[in-house]
């Protein structure tokens, strides 16, 4: 291996372990013992097999939603509506999954998912337009229209055409056929995580293997040269866009199907948002996707069972992931603290040993 | 419409446009000296929190709404430091920010407060009264009587506009945001000037956050700021990055809200207005209907030959 993977492989691990000696300084500063919480979050997310399905469950929405926007962050667009795409993906889904009755089951959930990918990437489909012939920029289009989505999805399972009558404000159950059942006991992991798997290998094959994914990559890189070569960079720039927009919708159906069967006002857990920092974390590499979306899956349902099992409140657990952002981010702090030595300067004063001359 | 008519709504208008428009003139430094501001949310959040503990420890709102901006003042230098110096790119930074805030406050106000809330002995700013404004027939109540914040936002929209447009200082920025090279070679400070966009912003939505904890309550609670800043950010870009149009903006979405909360139970769905904000930048950044242009630099890295 060359010495640049080296580096692609050992950077982001001490990027996160950076965050989390930060972290553990602001456990220490409001006295709870940071190996007390990584313990419990460890065992919480890792420690028995229904702990390791619910991280699963967590996964799958992070890793799907995640691979789909390193495939489009490598096209250097910023879609950070998926959380939006998600949403409307789900809505699409439980629509199939309600309206249509007794069908087999296969067919059902196929159809099922479609319709939350094929929804999800039209959601796109106008930042994309928009971005390609218009110049608009796809962060702000596409926050914005994410935002709509959620309050549109509030406005579904509350008093829109997919509420169900009653008290609590959801959608109604789905068909039988529609619904995956758990693979695990007393765990929502359904067989959903293979098809999961699945699409992170469609995602990595579409971006390393076809004609489209190298323009993609090329358009990421040099636009210009994108350009000077042939490309069509509208196109390139709406399909990417779209593309992403698919793997949102079908994470959105993968989770009405797999996991709650149902719509209901907080069915997602800031998935699209999470993930957008998975595909970060994985430097826009699907593969590297699957170890970044189980840290997070980690961090979020080893939260849950840290605040049940040791009292330590959920919160911090945003606070790691915050950190983890935040130095993944400005991880030009790496070279810099490089160049100036900070690790040796932490060690004390440099004392140049007898007899040998210091060089450089 | 008899909903137009309800002074209520105008009352919520204004309450609900304040923040929003704090936070829109916020980010509009921090844009227009090239650095976007994602965080404007997490600066709020922040901001609300630690304005209820400090009006709660001084004894004072006044030293509260001091506290509240000191932190979202430490959050912008946070957002500054990654984005500029270290060259992060600032929407990834900026949403950092804002899990961050997200996270710090929900875990302090526990660690700090347990699950019963912040302390009600907290107290909040001043109401101030113009009895004689109130014979305004329908939105005369939305004048007469609000927080000393509200106030305080017609100097503070006065002092942007001039700042920015009227001060060499203003030039400046502006000219950092839109070509930071030539500023450079101009002579300027261009990383002191954005450092000052961003340090501003902080400030703004400092004032945000603490009228929404100790401005309108006196309380905090988790996730207070509920998206606002966001909204903020939109109102700014609406507002094509302009003081008096970031503030009709602001009104704009805020009376989207208030028009949402007194559509409740009314039949009409109210949740399908709240959608209409998002829409509406949409619509402009895409120039469907107008046009708005960013300043040319923002957002893009900016290095000089020495880091730090």
């Amino acid at each position: 291996m060359s010495h640049s993977r080296v580096e692609g492989f050992v950077r982001p691990i001490v990027l996160v372990l950076l965050a989390f000696l930060v972290s553990s300084l602001i456990m220490v500063a409001t006295h709870y013992s940071p190996i007390l919480v990584f313990s419990s979050l460890i065992s919480g997310a890792f420690g028995n097999l229904p702990n390791f399905g619910s991280t699963l469950v967590d996964f799958i929405p992070l890793a799907v939603i995640g691979a789909g926007l390193a495939l489009c962050f490598q096209a250097g667009l910023f879609n950070i509506g998926a959380e939006g795409q998600f949403w409307m993906g789900a809505f699409a889904a439980s629509i199939v999954a309600v309206r249509f009755a007794a069908m087999p089951i296969v067919l059902h959930i196929a159809l099922t998912l479609l319709a939350g990918t094929l929804v999800g990437a039209v959601y796109a489909l106008l930042p994309g337009l928009l971005k390609a012939y218009r110049g608009a920029h796809e962060v702000i289009t596409t926050m914005m229209m994410s935002y709509a989505a959620i309050e549109f999805g509030h406005y579904l399972v509350e008093s829109g055409p997919l509420s169900m009558p009653g008290a609590i404000p959801q959608g109604y159950p789905f068909a039988a056929s529609a619904s995956l059942q758990p693979i695990i006991a007393t765990t929502q992991l359904s067989a959903a995580i293979f098809i999961g798997l699945g699409a992170i290998v469609a995602a990595a094959w579409l971006l390393y293997r076809t004609r489209l994914g190298l323009g993609i990559q090329i358009l990421g890189k040099n636009p210009k040269a994108a350009r000077v070569s042939g490309l069509s960079v509208p196109v390139l720039t709406v399909l990417g866009l779209v593309i992403s927009g698919a793997f949102a919708g079908l994470a959105g159906g993968l989770q009405m199907v797999g996991v709650t069967h149902q719509l209901f006002d907080g069915f997602s857990d800031q998935f699209g948002f999470t993930a957008i920092v998975v595909a970060l974390l994985a430097r826009n590499n699907p593969w590297a996707v699957i170890p970044s979306g189980l840290l997070f899956a980690a961090l979020d349902s080893g939260a849950q069972a840290m605040q049940m099992s040791a009292g330590i409140p959920v919160e911090l657990s945003f606070v790691i992931q915050g950190l983890i952002v935040f130095f993944v981010a400005a991880d030009r702090l790496l070279d810099v603290a490089r160049r100036k030595n900070w690790l040796a300067r932490l060690r004390g004063p440099r004392v140049p040993a007898l007899g040998v001359k210091e060089v450089g | 419409m008899g909903i137009l008519g309800n002074p209520e709504l105008w009352v919520l208008t204004v309450a609900m446009s304040v923040p929003i428009a704090y936070g829109a003139l916020g980010g509009m430094f921090s844009e227009r000296g090239g650095t976007v501001n994602i965080a404007i949310e997490g600066m709020m959040l922040t901001s609300a929190f630690f304005a209820v503990v400090f009006a709660h420890a001084g004894h004072s709102p006044w030293l509260g709404l001091l506290g509240g901006i000191a932190s979202a003042v430490l959050m912008a230098v946070l957002l500054y430091w990654a984005a500029v110096p270290l060259a992060a790119d600032h929407v990834v930074v900026g949403m950092a920010v804002d899990l961050l805030a997200l996270g710090l406050t929900g875990y302090l106000l526990v660690t700090m407060y347990g699950y019963n809330g912040t302390p009600v002995s907290t107290p909040s700013l001043p109401t101030w009264h113009f009895p004689w404004l109130s014979g305004i027939p329908v939105i005369g109540p939305a004048l007469a009587e609000q927080s000393v914040l509200t106030y305080l936002l017609v100097p503070v929209l006065l002092i942007s506009w001039y700042a920015l447009f009227r001060t060499p200082w203003g030039l400046r920025l502006r000219s950092v945001g839109e070509n930071p090279h030539i500023a450079r070679s101009a002579g300027l400070s261009v990383r002191g000037l954005k450092l000052s966009g961003v340090l501003i912003s902080g400030v703004l939505a400092g004032v945000a956050g603490a009228y929404l904890s100790i401005g309108v309550l006196n309380s905090f609670t988790a996730d207070m700021s509920n998206g606002r800043g966001y909204i903020a950010l939109a109102a700014l870009i609406f507002g094509n990055c302009r003081p008096g149009g970031a503030t009709l903006a602001a009104l704009i979405f805020g009376f989207a809200t208030a028009l949402s909360i007194q559509l409740q139970g009314t039949g009409i769905p109210d949740n399908l207005v709240l959608t209409l904000p998002y829409l509406l930048t949409v619509v402009a950044v895409g120039g469907i209907i107008g046009r708005t242009t960013p300043p040319a630099a923002d957002g893009l890295p900016y290095r000089e030959e020495e880091e730090f």
